[in-house]
C-alpha cells in the first residue's frame, strides 16, 4: 500500500529538484552506461567477428617459423640466465622450403587441401605521369589466388606458366586501373606500370584487372586507398633476392579436418623431422580456431578492466546518492517530525527513504542503460559491427541499481527513522 | 461515515461528565539528564482531563506549555510521573504503540500547520489514514468529507503554499479528524493568524467539541479565546498556578 504512495512522492521529489536528481544521479548513470556499452559491444564485436572468422575458414592453418626459447641456464655460482631468445637473424637454412612442403603435403595428404603461399615485394606508389595510387606488391602462387576468389573485370589471371618463368606480370584492381588509365580496363591490360618501391623503379605488364573488394574496412579515404597488385611468387621471390624458402604460409585443411588437432601434429612433425637440430628455430601452427578464442579471451579480458571502472563509478554513485539523502533527510527533519506526529511508524519512515533511494538509483539506472546501448550502438556502427545489445547486462543493471539503491539508502533511512519527534518538529 | 460521525455525536455532545481520557500524575520533565546543564522544566504536573471537554492551556512563553502537550500527545515521554490515556498506561509503550495511538487517538493541529509542502491539501489530510492502512478510495472520501466540513472543498488540489495561513490551518484541522480521534491537541491554532481568521478556526473548534464530541486541549496566548473554553488551566515556570471554569457551557 505505502510502496506506491512512495513511490509517487519520491518521483515528485525527483521532478522538483531536476538539476539536483542529475548531478546525484550522474556516478550511476556513467556506471551503468559504461557497463550496458561495455556488454553490448563485446557482445556485437564477438558475435561479428566470430561469424566472419568463421566465414574466412576457421579451419585455416598458419604456419609460421619463429625463434625458440632456450631453456634457463643455471650457472655453477647459482646466477640464472632467463632462457630469452638470443634474437639472432634467420638464415638460409631455417626458412620451410618448398621439399618440405612437398613432403608434408605427401605425410598429410587427406588433411591438407592446399598450400597458400605469398611473399611481400614491398608497398609503394604506381605512377604514370602525374597519375599516382597506393599499391602493395605481393607475390602470390596458384593456389592462393584461387583462394582469394578475385572477381576479374578485364584480362586473365596468373597462369602456371607466369608462375614456373617468374614473369614480372601482375593483376591490378579497379581502383588502380580508375586512377592511372582513368578507368578503360581494356587499355590497361598489356600496358606497362611503373611502381616505385624503396627508391626503386619496377616496370611490370598488366594482364589481369580485378574487383577491389570494399568491403574490408579501412581508415583511408577512397581516393588513396592502397590496393593489393598480385605478381607470381616466384617473380616475387626473384626481385627480393631471397629463393630459400617461407617464414610464414597457409595451410588450407579439407574439409572435416580437426584444424586444432593438425596443428599439434604438423608442429611436431616439422619440428622433429627439420628443425630437431636447430638451435634458434623452430615450427609454430595456429588456427583461425585459436585465433577467435584468443580474440575472445582478449575481449573479455578488456571487458573486465572496464568494468573494474564502472564498479567504482557505481560506487562513487552510490555515496553520492547516500550523501544526497543525507541532505534530503536533514531538510526534511520537519517533515519527518510531522510524519511521526500523524502516526508514521519507525518503519514507515524507513520505507519511504530506502524507496527513494532506489527510486533515484533505478532512474539513474533507466537513464545509463539508455545512454549505454546509443553509446554501444555509436561504436558498434563505427567499427562497422552490427549492434548486438546484452540482455544479460539489462537485468544486471536493474539488479544492481536496486541493491546500491538499498545498501547507500539504508544508513541515512534509518537515521531518519530513529529521529526524536519532538527534536524533529522543533527544527528549524 | 457520517453515520458513524452522528453517532457518536449524540454519544458525547456537550457532555464533560464523562471519564477522564487523560490522566497527568506526577509529570516531571527534565532535557540534558545527567549533563551539567540539566534543566527541569516541568516539576510535577497532575491534570485530569474528561471525555469531551474543552480545555484551554495559558501560561508565559517559556512556560512549558508545549512541552506538556508534547507528553500529552505521546510524542515525548515524561521524565517521571503517570501518565493514563484512555485507560492505557503509555509511560511505559514501545515506540511502536505510541505511533499507533498518536495516528488513532489523537489530532494534532500545530501553530505552524506543518502540512507537506510538496503535495496537495487532499494528500496533506491523507496521509494519518496512509499510516493506518485505510484503502485508497475510503481514504479519499473521508478526506474529502473533513476538507468540507473545515470549508476547503474548492482547494483540494492546492498545494500549501498556494493557501492562505487559515486555508492551511483549516486543511490541517481536517488532517487532524481524519482518523476519528478521540482527542484533539492544539498548540497555538491562531498564533499566526489575524483575529478574523483566528476567530473562524476557533469556531471550527467549538463545532468539533459540541458536534463531534471530541476532547479538545488548546494552547493559545489569547485570553479572550482560552476564555471561550470549559476550562483554563494556567501554567508559569512548569507548574499549573491556577484552574478556572470559562464561558462555555458543560
Ligand atoms: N528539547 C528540548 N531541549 C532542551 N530544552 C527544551 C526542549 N524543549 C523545550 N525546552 C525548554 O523548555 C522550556 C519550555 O519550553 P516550551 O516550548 O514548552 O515553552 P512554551 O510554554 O510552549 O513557550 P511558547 O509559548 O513560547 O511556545 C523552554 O525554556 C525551552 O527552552
Ligand atoms: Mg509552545
Amino acid at each position: 500500500m505505502l510502496i506506491g504512495e512512495n513511490i509517487l512522492l519520491a518521483l515528485s521529489g525527483l521532478l522538483a529538484n531536476k538539476m539536483r536528481a542529475l548531478l546525484t544521479m550522474l556516478g550511476i548513470i556513467i556506471g551503468i552506461a559504461s557497463v550496458i556499452a561495455i556488454m553490448s559491444v563485446g557482445n556485437s564485436i564477438s558475435t561479428s567477428v566470430t561469424s566472419s572468422m568463421e566465414a574466412l575458414g576457421v579451419n585455416n592453418i598458419t604456419l609460421g617459423v619463429s625463434q625458440k626459447s632456450t631453456e634457463d641456464t643455471v650457472t655453477s655460482d647459482g646466477r640464472v640466465f632467463a632462457g630469452i631468445s638470443r634474437g639472432s637473424e634467420m638464415s638460409d637454412d631455417d626458412y620451410i622450403t618448398d621439399e618440405m612442403l612437398e613432403a608434408m603435403k605427401e605425410e598429410f595428404a587427406g588433411s591438407v587441401d592446399s598450400v597458400l603461399l605469398s611473399e611481400s615485394a614491398g608497398s609503394g606508389t604506381a605512377e604514370d605521369g602525374s597519375l599516382t595510387a597506393n599499391v602493395a606488391v605481393t607475390g602470390v602462387n596458384e593456389a592462393y589466388l584461387e583462394y582469394e576468389d578475385l572477381a576479374l573485370l578485364a584480362g586473365r589471371t596468373l597462369t602456371e606458366r607466369d608462375q614456373e618463368n617468374a614473369k614480372n606480370v601482375v593483376l591490378v584492381s579497379d581502383k588502380l586501373a580508375d586512377s592511372l588509365f582513368g578507368g578503360d580496363y581494356d587499355a590497361a591490360i598489356g600496358s606497362e606500370v611503373k611502381i616505385y618501391i624503396s627508391n626503386r623503379y619496377y616496370t611490370y605488364a598488366i594482364v589481369g584487372v580485378y574487383e577491389y573488394d570494399d568491403s574490408s574496412f579501412s581508415t583511408e579515404s577512397d581516393d588513396n586507398v592502397t590496393t593489393t597488385v598480385y605478381l607470381p611468387l616466384e617473380a616475387a621471390r626473384q626481385q627480393n633476392h631471397s629463393s630459400t624458402g617461407y617464414s610464414q604460409l597457409t595451410i588450407v585443411t579439407a574439409a572435416g579436418v580437426d584444424s586444432a588437432s593438425l596443428c599439434d601434429e604438423l608442429e611436431t612433425w616439422f619440428n622433429n623431422r627439420y628443425y630437431h637440430s636447430n638451435d634458434s628455430f623452430e615450427v609454430t601452427a595456429s588456427s583461425m580456431e585459436s585465433m577467435v578464442s584468443s580474440m575472445t579471451d582478449m575481449l573479455s579480458t578488456v571487458s573486465i578492466a572496464i568494468s573494474v571502472i564502472a564498479g567504482i563509478s557505481l560506487l562513487v554513485g552510490g555515496i553520492g546518492v547516500m550523501n544526497i539523502m543525507l541532505v534530503s533527510i536533514t531538510e526534511r527533519t520537519r517533515e519527518i517530525g510531522t510524519r511521526k506526529a500523524l502516526g508514521a511508524a519507525n518503519s514507515s519512515i524507513r520505507l519511504q527513504f530506502i524507496t527513494e533511494s532506489i527510486v533515484i538509483c533505478l532512474t539513474g539506472g533507466f537513464i545509463g542503460i539508455i545512454l549505454g546501448l546509443l553509446l554501444a550502438a555509436a561504436a558498434t556502427n563505427l567499427l562497422g559491427y552490427a549492434a548486438s545489445p546484452s540482455v544479460g547486462g539489462i537485468v544486471f543493471s536493474v539488479a544492481f541499481s536496486i541493491l546500491i539503491g538499498v545498501f547507500f539508502g539504508y544508513y541515512p533511512a534509518n537515521k531518519a527513522a530513529k529521529m526524536n519527534p519532538i527534536e524533529a518538529l522543533r527544527y528549524e | 461515515m457520517e453515520k458513524q460521525v452522528t453517532d457518536k455525536t449524540s454519544e458525547n455532545a456537550g457532555s464533560s461528565k464523562g471519564k477522564n481520557i487523560i490522566q497527568l500524575k506526577g509529570i516531571i520533565k527534565r532535557f540534558y539528564i545527567g549533563q551539567p546543564n540539566e534543566l527541569e522544566i516541568l516539576h510535577g504536573i497532575d491534570l485530569n482531563v474528561k471525555e469531551g471537554e474543552f480545555v484551554s492551556i495559558v501560561g508565559a512563553s517559556g512556560s512549558g506549555k508545549t512541552t506538556l502537550m508534547n507528553i500529552i500527545g505521546v510524542l515525548d515521554r515524561p521524565t517521571e510521573g503517570e501518565y493514563m490515556l484512555d485507560g492505557v498506561d503509555v509511560s511505559k509503550a514501545k515506540d511502536k504503540e505510541l505511533s499507533g495511538i498518536r495516528n488513532q487517538k489523537i489530532g494534532f493541529v500545530f501553530q505552524t500547520y506543518n502540512l507537506i509542502s510538496r503535495t496537495t491539501a487532499l494528500r496533506n489530510v491523507e496521509l494519518p489514514m496512509m499510516y493506518a492502512g485505510v484503502g485508497k478510495k475510503e481514504r479519499q472520501e473521508r478526506a474529502k468529507y473533513y476538507l468540507e466540513m473545515v470549508g476547503m472543498q474548492d482547494r483540494m488540489t492546492h498545494k500549501p503554499d498556494e493557501l492562505s495561513g487559515g486555508q492551511k490551518q483549516r486543511v490541517s484541522i481536517a488532517r487532524a479528524m481524519t482518523n476519528n480521534p478521540s482527542i484533539i491537541l492544539a498548540d497555538e491554532p491562531t498564533g499566526a493568524l489575524d483575529s478574523r481568521t483566528g476567530r473562524k478556526i476557533m469556531d471550527i473548534f467549538h463545532q468539533l467539541n459540541q458536534k463531534e464530541g471530541k476532547t479538545i486541549v488548546l494552547i493559545t496566548h489569547s485570553n479572550e479565546l482560552a476564555e471561550e473554553t470549559q476550562r483554563i488551566i494556567t501554567l508559569k515556570d512548569g507548574e499549573i498556578i491556577g484552574e478556572r471554569k470559562g464561558s462555555a457551557v458543560c
